[in-house]
């Protein structure tokens, strides 16, 4: 079976006139894993008994006749922020080299309900905080088209794992862009929701208000199906929406024609490197061609987005990381002379420099003195940047722009500069911190044949029109 | 320089955390390096603005409810839902670095 192009339609369909049974698909996975993952580094865990179980139950729903589900059979790929029950799950860290979860995160729950046969875990930045997966503390992952550059980050393991087939799709977390600047990286799609959208139950959390499970894959609908098995109500995350989940798949086919998309030109100006700009446009033109009435629209706070993300996102990261104490689960260390020594030493030990760096700069931010000079001072700013997106949606359907200034940038080329590395977040924070929904999806190569990605924003809880747009980019001539 | 050496000992031990020398110099340099790019937000007159501490108590709500029957459904029924079982001991032990079975077990609290 040739797992190049394999979509989650053509990969059910294989499996229900039986070309390929769901275990031969899953061991043709694994086979490819074992060859090629070796100098990729996608996975952190391979699940074989888990997902042999999952694929010989499909298996026997084939040959006894009787109704598939609609991912029976699709072999898929989970970040390793994402609890499974059994299942070894580290969130890229030391500290839970050992951690063997209690129950399954909803999303992946749902995906094998669905179906899904989960293939292992994806190696990611440690606890998702990172944008060039460099922060894995057991190794990195390198970009399957050029290998000496990094996937991006976080969720570096899952865009590079549909990239180099070793999935059909997969699903990742996103705090501040960690799904959509891999999958531009990658040259893949990643979908990240509107906040609320998709349970975050068994979501190993990094900051509670801005965190998202979402997914990737090769092509709009494969990316429409995913989100249609993970998304709606769950009673176990207060904050997953009440709200009814349309059949994003149907949605796809719906015209693009007449539809209002803007173009901010905040996302256009300092730090975006010529070829990607070019890319960009080239896409908007195609957008234009297809009918879609290309309108400026203006985000103007958008460059304080970095700041406030930081700020945000490192307290509430400061608080949830709080709970790795070496008590109830985790790295514990050796020879403590007493409690809060064991603390300290527990912690000191399992946590890498990015995860200390942003506990240290989140409990600053949070402490005596401080608290209304940033913490609250980012809240603010957070309200303005919302502000900004309601604004500029009362005239369009949606927004479009770079998903990052570069392409790829080398492994090694960011490590000692934290800043430098934040400030390539500069158009997916955004969305996090607002809220909506953002797809990143590949309209081009560099001139070094590295991918480039752009960014298409929704209005909150109207997945289905991005998914559209990006539908509609990807079938057009 | 707005942090020293000595804000990062502070921060340090209200974080849990001990770090070493090499660790709090390099904490020193990339604070202050980033905190540096943070003051860009005093440029921002908030006055007047709110804080936004949540994206899930202003969207996806039915606009039609008032107060906090817009959140309602947030709230567990336990009468039609029931309560939800606990995890056994043995599986909530199961990951303790230390547990006697019963309890997980930890350094003595108190010094005599």
């Amino acid at each position: 079976m040739n797992l190049r192009s394999l979509t989650i339609d053509a990969a059910r369909s294989a499996v229900a006139e039986g070309k390929t049974s769901a275990t031969e698909l899953a061991e043709s996975y694994f086979a490819k894993i074992e060859s090629d993952d070796p100098k990729i580094g996608a996975y952190l865990m391979l699940s074989k008994q888990r997902a042999l179980a999952k694929a010989s139950e499909i298996d026997t729903l084939v040959n006894k006749g009787e109704k598939l589900p609609p991912l029976a059979g699709v072999p898929v790929g989970i970040k390793d922020v994402l609890i499974t029950k059994g299942v070894r799950t580290t969130a890229g860290s030391k500290i839970l080299a050992n951690y063997i979860p209690p129950y399954d995160c909803t999303a992946v729950a749902r995906l094998e309900s669905a179906g899904a046969v989960v293939l292992g875990k994806l190696n990611c930045d440690e606890f998702a905080m990172g944008s060039s997966n460099e922060n894995s503390a057991y190794k990195p992952v390198h970009n399957p088209r050029d290998l000496s550059r990094v996937p991006g980050g976080s969720s570096g393991g899952s865009a590079a794992a549909v990239a180099a087939d070793m999935a059909v799709a997969t699903l990742g977390s996103d705090t501040g862009g960690s799904i959509r600047q891999p999958a531009s990286f990658c040259g893949v799609i990643g979908l990240k929701p509107t906040y609320g959208r998709v349970s975050r139950y068994g979501l190993i959390a990094f900051a509670s208000s801005l965190d998202n499970i979402g997914p990737f894959a090769k092509t709009a609908k494969d990316t429409a199906i995913m989100l249609r098995t993970i998304a709606g109500r769950d009673p176990m995350d207060s904050t997953s929406a009440e709200l009814p989940v349309p059949d994003y798949v149907a949605e796809l086919e719906k015209p693009v024609k007449g539809m209002k998309i803007g173009v901010a030109k905040e996302y256009f100006g300092e730090g975006l490197e010529p070829e990607t700009r070019a890319a960009i446009e080239a896409a908007i033109q195609k957008l234009a061609k297809l009918g879609c009435e290309i309108v400026e629209v203006s985000l103007p706070h958008t460059k304080y987005a970095i700041p406030a993300y930081y700020l945000v996102a490192t307290a509430e990261a400061s608080s949830n990381l709080a709970r790795f104490d070496g008590v109830r689960y985790g790295h514990r260390a050796n020879s403590v002379r007493s409690l809060s020594d064991m603390y300290r030493r527990s912690r000191d030990e399992g946590f890498g420099a990015e995860v200390k760096r942003r506990i240290m700069l989140g409990t600053y931010a949070l402490s005596a003195g401080y608290y209304d000079a940033y913490y609250l001072k980012a809240q603010r700013v957070r309200t303005l940047l919302t502000n900004d997106f309601i604004e500029a949606f009362k005239k369009v359907d949606a927004i479009v722009g770079p998903t990052c200034p570069t392409p790829a940038f080398k492994l090694g080329e960011k490590v000692d500069d934290p800043l430098a590395m934040y400030l390539a977040d500069i158009y997916t924070v955004t969305a996090n911190l607002a809220g909506i929904p953002g797809i990143s999806i590949p309209v081009g190569n560099s001139k070094e044949n590295l991918p480039i990605g752009m960014q298409i924003f929704g209005k909150h809880f109207d997945e289905a029109t991005i998914l559209r747009v990006a539908h509609a980019y990807e079938t057009a001539a | 320089m707005k942090v020293t050496e000595k804000d990062v000992t502070y921060v340090a031990d209200l974080a849990n955390l001990e770090l070493t020398e090499q660790e709090r110099t390099r904490m020193v340099r990339d604070l202050n390096s980033i905190l540096g790019h943070v003051d860009s937000l005093n440029e921002l007159d908030t006055a007047n603005v709110p804080p936004m501490a949540q994206v899930s108590d202003r969207f996806g709500l039915d606009d039609s409810k008032q107060g906090s029957d817009r959140f309602a459904y947030a709230s567990r029924d336990d009468v039609r839902e029931g309560l939800r079982k606990s995890l056994p001991h043995d599986v909530a032990l199961a990951n303790a670095p230390d547990s006697d079975g019963t309890f997980f077990k930890v350094p003595k609290v108190i010094e005599k």
